[in-house]
């Protein structure tokens, strides 16, 4: 006799399952990277605490989560909605770029008056970020290229076209040779909540575009139509819903929103056009993991865009406080999709130890019945 | 050896447990003689499979033995089943496609040379071919083959292994009546040889025609073990089933009204751009059913997507009534009172959503689904409660994901699904193809009565026996063109109807044959 781990499939996780089970991956992600710290020489119990502060332990730190919580949420909600229809957006990263570029046109070279400067700028970024989105949605329509594939692309050519023009036309003159532009005028900046760096604006509008995004899916024929291409295509094409408009939709809508967030990244934080990866620190990609643990409900991204936005904050501060090269923290958001991604199966499958006799078959488990 | 009666296989209380806690087989006991055809009848699910599994060594028993040749043995796995003498001929064939079926007898055969094996496999196969009737070229490509050729291949594959027990999983699924035939004098021809089959099936027509004995599984137990000819049909399927039915519909003698559907002339190109369809003409009249019969890959397809607006014909007309309806959108169809109902069920589902969504996913543009852009959900709900109430759809819960439904409750979605909009014509596939006796009696009685109330019913099967039972014409689809009819007479379909259509199906016209066009 010896033991034996025995897998069977479970029907449906439940949500306080789906909570534990992600609950534990993080933890177990925390204590694998204190193997880390221990490598680098580096109490663990210090970089826990040095962690937690940066992520909640003022309000200062959590200002700093919140902020990155927002453009995190908005794109997520967005992204909720694409995955919900399988169409892979992994392009919101150039989308939020694009974003910022038309609010940046609109702030520092259009001839508007200034009251009007704020909402241009958030109605022409989205319609940039979601025209991005449907070149993509058009590519696959009409070409039958894989979106996967030009949303990635497209990207690099959001990230080149902003390099171009901080470089090129659009370099500041009053910023002696760096590689932005001049900074907007005060009329094009965001408000921000009390002393922190938290745009009131933007902080409203994620749960506004969570609430929306929820209840587009959950309630309106669109939502319906969306679910159905997402989930079986060739039963919505059976039903006659126009699978190549739902695509385009969702295209549009989920870049938009990541323009969106590209304006109120540029006009609520940095008030200037700058350096690819300093407005977005990668929360165009970030984004499609914290979709992807939401489960694609943009009611769940709110949380898990906080997550997100917390383990940025304190790998910040973590950063700062030990003075570690910054790749370290590739490894530790590593560890944590890592066990995120792997307690996947534990949702989908109930493990448990038995006692079985000698001479079993290892595969017998996974076959199913007749 | 000993007497001649003697069990070669004896299963002693094997029981079977699927995790979470699934009885597949409940202390099943029953011995096989050798040199006989042993048929194990049971629905899908019976057990049949399992069982047959564990004697193949793919399953190990969580209870009972396997005694084999007075012996009690373990089979650990298919290879020392092979060692055992034990071949089997699984239901979707183990074939590489793009070998030869020389090349697919001998894999993993350790006794070819390893220079120009092709010689001595050819002969190994030639001399196995004729012994038993198994007619098949070695060096063709498998993929060239018909379903019947694939296995015979892989009957060849087990004899030359030595097999003295062969295992047939559902066999004749996929046959024409003539590769039926076939099949059972191989059977026959090794019977006389001493070797013993394993017959698993849940047709019972079948089991009268080879079985020397007939063992009935259901729901994982063995009812009963009965000699060939001291049960007849009606017998059999009680104790499948485990409750009298009625074996004959009510099939009622209607006149057919004017014609609803019209096919002219129709070409329709299959996936790899050939005409799968080629020039097919036919009407279904009001209250008509019409039977397209056929072996599975003759066009059948082709022409229920063509129908459905799925697949635009190349060539032709398709009327509905008096509107031409060609290369319409299926949604379009559908309004203008054409009901398709796929022979693949993930044509017509979203398994990953609920009951309720599936049941109105074929409506939900309309009244009173729809509210200007919203989903009227109170309405989806109820709607979902009255479907699941007509066509008692288990489990009744509305919010059920449908892949967690049976093949039979499966179909009974999908058949709300397309009868909610009250069409005129109704094409169907396969409608019964997987579900177990009482599904395909509840499907078969709503075509009756659909019937009855005008309908028009275009059934198009690969099963003759329910193509016979339900249809008053029948039309033969061989490679794409209907190579006859055959109307029902008014005492019922003879033995002689069903020998011709047979014999269609295999390509042959028959000697009393309509042609049509």
């Amino acid at each position: 006799m010896r033991l034996r781990l025995q897998v069977t499939r479970r029907l449906e996780p439940s949500a306080s399952m789906v909570f534990f089970v992600s609950a534990l991956s993080l933890l177990l992600a925390f204590l694998v990277s204190g193997l880390l710290f221990v490598f680098l020489g580096i109490s663990p119990l210090e970089a826990y605490r040095v962690f937690w502060q940066g992520a909640f332990g003022s309000l200062y730190a959590l200002s700093e989560t919140v902020k990155r919580m927002i453009p995190l949420a908005i794109i997520g909600a967005g992204l909720a909605v694409s995955f919900q229809a399988s169409v892979w957006n992994i392009g919101a990263e150039g989308q939020m770029l694009i974003g910022a570029i038309v609010g940046t046109w609109v702030a520092l070279f259009s001839p508007l008056p200034p009251s009007l400067l704020l909402p241009v700028m958030f109605v022409l970024g989205f319609l940039g970020g979601a025209l991005w989105g449907t070149f993509a949605a058009w590519c696959r329509n009409r070409l039958a290229i894989n979106e996967i594939i030009t949303t990635l692309m497209l990207n690099y050519v959001a990230a080149n076209l902003v390099l171009y023009l901080i470089l090129g036309p659009w370099k500041g003159k009053t910023v002696r040779g760096f590689a932005y532009t001049d900074p907007f005028p005060q009329e094009a900046w965001l408000t921000t909540i009390g002393t922190t760096r938290v745009p009131l604006a933007t902080f409203l509008f994620a749960f506004l575009t969570a609430l929306f995004c929820y209840f587009l899916l959950a309630k309106t024929t669109f939502g319906f139509e969306l679910r159905v291409v997402g989930r079986g295509e060739k039963a919505a094409h059976l039903a006659g819903i126009p699978a190549k408009r739902v695509v385009a939709l969702v295209l549009f809508l989920s870049g938009g929103l990541a323009g969106i967030a590209g304006v109120g990244e540029v006009s609520g934080i940095h008030h200037m056009l700058r350096h690819p990866a300093h407005i977005s620190l990668g929360y165009g990609f970030t984004a499609i993991i914290v979709a992807w643990i939401a489960r694609a409900n943009p009611l769940g991204v709110l949380a898990s865009a906080f997550l997100f936005g917390a383990l940025m904050s304190g790998q910040d501060a973590l950063k700062v406080a030990f003075g570690i090269p910054f790749q370290v923290m590739y490894i530790l958001n590593g560890l944590v999709l890592f066990f995120l991604i792997a307690s996947e199966q534990l949702l989908y499958y109930r493990v448990t130890l038995r006692v079985a006799p000698w001479g079993e078959k290892e595969d017998e488990y996974d076959r199913v019945l007749d | 050896m000993s007497c001649e009666r003697q069990e070669i296989v004896v299963f002693r209380d094997i029981t079977k447990i699927f995790p979470p806690g699934i009885l597949a087989n409940d202390r099943v006991s029953f011995g096989v003689e050798r040199g006989t055809v042993h048929v194990l009848l049971g629905e899908n699910g019976a057990g049949k499979t399992t069982l047959m599994n564990i004697l193949y060594g793919i399953h190990q028993p969580d209870g009972g033995a396997i005694v084999l040749r007075g012996k009690e043995v373990r089979i650990p796995s298919p290879r020392v089943a092979i060692e055992l003498g034990i071949g089997m001929v699984h239901q979707h064939f183990r074939l590489i496609p793009n070998h030869t079926v020389w090349e697919n007898v001998v894999l993993g055969f350790p006794r070819v040379p390893h220079l120009f094996p092709a010689l001595r496999a050819r002969q190994m196969i030639r001399n196995l071919s004729r012994e038993y009737g198994l007619d098949v070229d070695p060096d063709a490509r498998v993929w060239q083959l018909s379903a019947g050729e694939q296995q015979r291949v892989e009957i060849l594959k087990a004899l030359l292994r030595k097999a003295e027990i062969l295992i047939l999983d559902e066999p004749t699924s996929v046959l024409t009546p003539k590769d039926v035939e076939r099949l059972f004098l191989v059977l026959q021809r090794m019977k006389e040889e001493g070797k013993t089959s394993l017959f698993v099936t849940h047709k019972f027509s079948e089991v009268g025609e080879i079985g020397d004995r007939i063992t009935v599984l259901r729901k994982g137990r063995v009812v009963g073990t009965v000699p060939r000819g001291e049960a007849d049909f009606e017998t059999l399927a009680a104790m499948m089933v485990g409750e009298k039915i009625a074996l004959s519909l009510p099939k009622k003698a209607l006149s057919p009204g004017c014609p609803l559907l019209r096919v002219e002339d129709l070409w329709v190109l299959d996936d790899r751009g050939f005409p799968g369809v080629r020039g097919v003409s036919f009407e279904v009249r009001e209250g008509e059913i019409v039977g397209i019969a056929g072996v599975v890959g003759n066009g059948q397809r082709e022409l229920t997507e063509a129908l459905a607006g799925l697949r635009p014909p190349s060539r032709g007309r398709i009327l509905l009534g008096e509107v031409d309806v060609t290369a319409w959108s299926p949604q379009k169809v559908r309004e203008a009172g054409l009901a398709y109902v796929p022979e693949d069920r993930r044509m017509a589902l979203v398994g990953d959503m609920t009951l309720a969504e599936n049941l109105f996913l074929r409506d939900y543009r309309k009244a009173p689904f729809r509210r200007g852009i919203l989903v009227d959900w109170n309405k989806v709900r109820e709607h979902a409660e009255e479907m699941i109430a007509t066509y008692r759809i288990v489990p009744p819960v509305p919010q059920l994901p449908v892949r967690l439904l049976s093949g039979g409750n499966r179909q009974r979605v999908i058949l709300a699904q397309v009868l909610t909009s009250r069409p005129r014509v109704l094409v169907v596939s396969n409608p019964t193809a997987g579900l177990d006796i009482l599904a395909t009696d509840f499907i078969h009685r709503l075509f009756l009565s659909l019937q009855e109330e005008g309908v028009g019913i275009l059934l198009v099967s690969g099963d003759l026996d329910e193509i016979l039972a339900l249809s008053d014409r029948v039309l033969v689809l061989y490679r794409g063109t209907i190579l006859g009819e055959r109307k029902r007479p008014q005492s019922g379909w003879s033995e002689e109807d069903r020998r011709d259509i047979g014999m269609m199906m295999g390509g042959v016209p028959g000697e009393r044959l309509v042609m049509v066009r």
